[in-house]
């Protein structure tokens, strides 16, 4: 009797569990809190506030593009201009304010503006002349990182004299926490439920699941495009703000490789690149799961060539691994 | 039945579209009722689903109008036709594969609270609704992409009827539904027609039309023939309007004489889709397979020929042992499988005709290295002859066909590789009358040259008329085998449902 109990129980319990690793944000949760054993153990910084604020704030930025990247990947797109977006927004901030002077809100009203109006772009070209995304977004990657060569003459310079407000976005903290990491954190929880939950955003799945079956059930398709490519410019230029305010230095480099940096992780948190799929607390885990590989090879003063060569690896291993053991399932 | 209600609701006067190299419409113009179900019949090609896409603003007309409840109507996109009360099924499904059962059926109107919010609990009730009336064996929770072709139709049906519509149209609603499922659709349609609905029903299935529908247009190569009461006219004489010919005997006759075993299959099994399955496929004979939805006919036959991965086969051909069956070895030794589901696994759709049919063996086509375009053509020409493929081109992309000569280009494809054992699941779905007697009478030529033929079918008159023994499977055993004058409805149904197994399984 009392076996039987115990045997259901168990039975019972890793029903659940199956059906919670069905997600794969759970598998890859399971990754980082491993990797984050493994870490603490091997160093005894690991564990440290201050190792994991710094690096909560090194991929904020990535973190907040991934949000956009998300949504772009589950309508079947790609952006590859996220990157170069991003160090647009940076110089127009810094140009604006070192060169011409002007009043630094007004020079982030300016990159906000620009970083639509790429999206805009991005968003026209796809959804209503129907350019294959990664032909228009390659274009867009050349063209903004072209213009933010073009402000800069090619060197990167330092801001002064930039007020107190401003700077407390990207270096300030509330109760301990950066302030730049609060921003990430409200919004990736405010991305990640309105994705579940609201119903016109379910026209992303919708699209990127079957196109022409959204439209024939009267989906306006080059709509849910254009709203995607917008937002996803917008979270880029948004991004290169605050790392503006966060180094008080622009550079028309930054930001380089981040759109592969950020397509790979939102592909191991569960986003296809087929569409249809993904989610924003997947993509923010595959995020954390790459930062915290290389903040440990860095603290194990393993060469920084390594890392490349160790995320790619990852990326590799966690789709390879998601896909075998569905394809057991099945069988 | 109240059919003496004369309230015209859809009204289409001298519609004509023309596609590039094909007329497709010319000048048709016909009426629907209020409360009336309305056939569609004609050929494949002839243009229907290209009317009923003008009807729901999917395609604009070049020439003609649309009444529609009185008023002239001109839809520039499905949302509109929607709105104004059009609901479509149409002939290729058109589900996302990647979300809940629920909110397919209500896609793009999902129901939402104030706010934003989809409101979940209201999406459940309203989907286990339809469920419900359609006795559906799956939940609304269901992700799309793991269920079978027939009960995404019923999602895509239960789609339709959630609109809310005036005017129902359904465009070839019971190709890959079983029987039960037709009958429980054909109860509904008898609800909504008397709550004033009307149907525009389109279907290559002469019973199903005089069984429900009240009135039938008959097109032909893009013109109007005639619209006509139903009760008035015989299944013969619509057929006649639409081939503009007589149909002499539907089926072939059957096996003049059966030989030696080509193939012979004995305990393929794999892990909880099927066991026990052993049989033998002899020369001169078509052997037939029958069951309900989840029987694992398709299952079996793939894994027969080295498509999926199976717990244990021992196959023979033609005497021999088969060792590695890949499918690629498979088909070079002769044995190859027609999918049931052309649009997703049967055709390249955005290549032309002729790259279609050489795809299977590229060797029938090459010269050296090369691809010699002449032999292409030349065999492309011999498959659009023999099947009677309408096209316009053989460089039309295979995407503009109409969904019945879709068909008949997959299965020129594989006889371009001149099969030994020829498969073939559910050859005839979406195909009309006549080329369906035509491919039917092509199966038992094949058969008597010395082809081993088997057929997967769900429609048992087909199975019944064609097949010179069937094999009827239920829920992955094979329940039964019938042969010569045995192949009787009745029996075949007993074994297709298992009556016999389970009323012992009750006693025991
Ligand atoms: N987009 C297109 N481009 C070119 N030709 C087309 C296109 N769509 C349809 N056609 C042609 O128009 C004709 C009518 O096609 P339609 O799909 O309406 O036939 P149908 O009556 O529905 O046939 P079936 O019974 O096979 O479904 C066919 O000859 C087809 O090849
Ligand atoms: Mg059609």
């Amino acid at each position: 009797m009392d076996e039987n109990v115990s045997t259901s129980v168990r039975q019972r319990s890793s029903q659940l569990l199956r059906r919670i690793f069905a997600f794969r944000e759970a598998s890859v949760l399971v990754s980082i809190i491993a990797v984050m054993l493994i870490l603490s153990i091997l160093s005894p910084y690991f564990m440290t506030k201050a190792n994991l604020t710094t690096t909560a704030l090194g991929f904020a930025a990535d973190g907040i593009i991934a949000i956009g990247m998300t949504i772009v990947l589950i309508i079947g797109g790609i952006d590859l201009g996220v990157g170069s977006v991003m160090a647009l927004s940076m110089v127009t901030v810094g140009g604006l304010t070192t060169i011409y002077h002007l009043n630094i809100w007004l020079a982030v009203v300016t990159a906000v503006a620009l970083s639509l109006l790429c999206g805009l772009f991005n968003g026209f070209l796809i959804g209503r002349v129907k350019l294959t995304p990664l032909i228009a977004t390659l274009g867009m990657m050349s063209m903004a990182r072209g213009g933010a060569y073009v402000i800069t003459k090619g060197s990167p310079f330092s801001m002064s004299g930039v007020p107190p407000a401003f700077r407390f976005l990207g270096s300030g903290s509330i109760f301990g926490i950066p302030t730049f990491v609060v921003i990430f954190i409200v919004m990736i929880i405010i991305a990640d439920y309105l994705l579940r939950r609201s119903a016109p955003l379910r026209n992303l799945y919708y699209t990127g699941s079957n196109e022409k079956a959204a439209e024939l059930s009267g989906i306006n398709v080059a709509r849910v495009k254009l709203f995607v490519y917008v937002t996803c410019a917008l979270l880029s230029g948004i991004a290169g703000i605050l790392t503006v305010s966060r180094f008080n230095v622009t550079a028309p480099n930054s930001g380089m490789g981040s759109e592969l940096r950020v397509i790979s992780a939102c592909v191991i948190g569960g986003a296809s690149l087929t569409g249809g799929e993904g989610t924003v607390l997947g993509s923010i885990l595959g995020i954390i799961l790459l930062n915290f590989i290389n903040n440990g090879l860095v603290l194990m003063r393993v060469s920084v060539y390594w890392q490349d060569l160790v995320s790619g690896a990852i990326l590799i291993a966690v789709v390879t691994l998601d896909l075998v053991s569905h394809r057991k399932k099945a069988s | 039945m109240n059919n003496d209600n004369n309230e015209v609701m859809l009204k289409v006067e001298n519609i004509t579209k023309r596609f590039p190299g094909t007329l497709a419409l010319n000048e048709v113009s016909f009426e629907v009722k209020r409360g009336e179900v309305h056939a569609v019949v004609g050929e494949n090609g002839a243009g229907k689903s290209t009317l009923m896409n003008i009807i729901s603003g999917l395609l604009e007309p070049d020439e003609g109008r649309i009444v529609f409840m009185g008023g002239e109507v001109r839809f520039l996109n499905p949302r509109e036709a929607q709105d104004a009360g059009i609901g479509f099924v149409h002939q290729e499904l058109s589900l996302c594969p990647h979300l809940k059962v629920s909110e397919n059926i209500f896609m793009g109107r999902l129901p939402h609270l104030k706010n934003t919010f989809v409101n979940r609990k209201r999406l459940k009730e309203m989907t286990d609704y339809f469920l419900e009336k359609f006795q559906a064996d799956f939940a609304a929770d269901d992700v799309v992409k793991n269920l079978t072709v027939a009960q995404q139709q019923i999602i895509e049906i239960a789609k339709a009827l959630a609109l809310d519509c005036k005017l129902l149209i359904l465009d070839e609603p019971t190709s890959s539904i079983t029987e039960n499922e037709t009958k429980v659709l054909f109860g509904i349609i008898n609800e909504i027609k008397r709550q004033g609905m009307s149907i525009l029903y389109i279907s290559h299935r002469m019973e199903e039309i005089f069984q429900v529908c009240d009135s039938v247009t008959v097109i032909r190569d893009g013109c109007l023939i005639n619209t006509l009461r139903t009760a008035g006219v015989t299944s013969d004489q619509v057929v006649r309007m639409m081939v503009g010919r007589n149909i002499e005997n539907m089926y072939p006759p059957k096996s003049s004489g059966i030989s030696d075993v080509i193939l012979k299959v004995e305990g393929l099994k794999s892990k909880d889709v099927f066991k026990d399955i052993s049989f033998s496929l002899r020369k001169g004979e078509i052997l037939g397979f029958y069951g309900l939805v989840g029987a694992g006919r398709t299952e079996v036959m793939r894994a027969l020929c080295g498509i999926d991965p199976c717990d244990n086969k021992v196959i023979e051909f033609r005497g021999d042992r088969v060792e590695n069956n890949a499918y690629r070895r498979s088909i070079d030794r002769g044995i190859v499988y027609i999918t049931e589901d052309r649009k997703s696994q049967g055709l390249f759709l955005k290549m032309s005709v002729e790259n279609n049919i050489s795809a299977a063996m590229i060797e029938n086509i090459r010269t050296d290295f090369r691809i010699d375009r002449d032999k292409e053509s030349a065999l492309c020409g011999r498959y659009v002859g023999e099947l009677g493929i309408k096209i316009a081109s053989e460089k039309q992309k295979v995407d503009s066909l109409s969904g019945g000569n879709q068909q008949k280009v997959m299965i020129g494809k594989w006889l371009a590789t001149y099969p030994k054992v020829l498969i073939m699941d559910e050859p005839t779905r979406g195909i009309d009358v006549g080329s369906k007697s035509e491919i039917h009478k092509m199966l038992r030529k094949l058969s008597e040259e010395g082809v081993g033929v088997i057929v997967i079918s769900s429609e048992l008159p087909e199975i019944i008329g064609l097949a010179d023994r069937v094999i009827v499977m239920h829920e992955g055993t094979i329940t039964g085998e019938l042969s010569g004058d045995d192949i009787k409805e009745e029996n075949i149904i007993i074994y297709a449902s298992n009556f016999k197994t389970s009323s012992r399984a009750a006693n025991e």
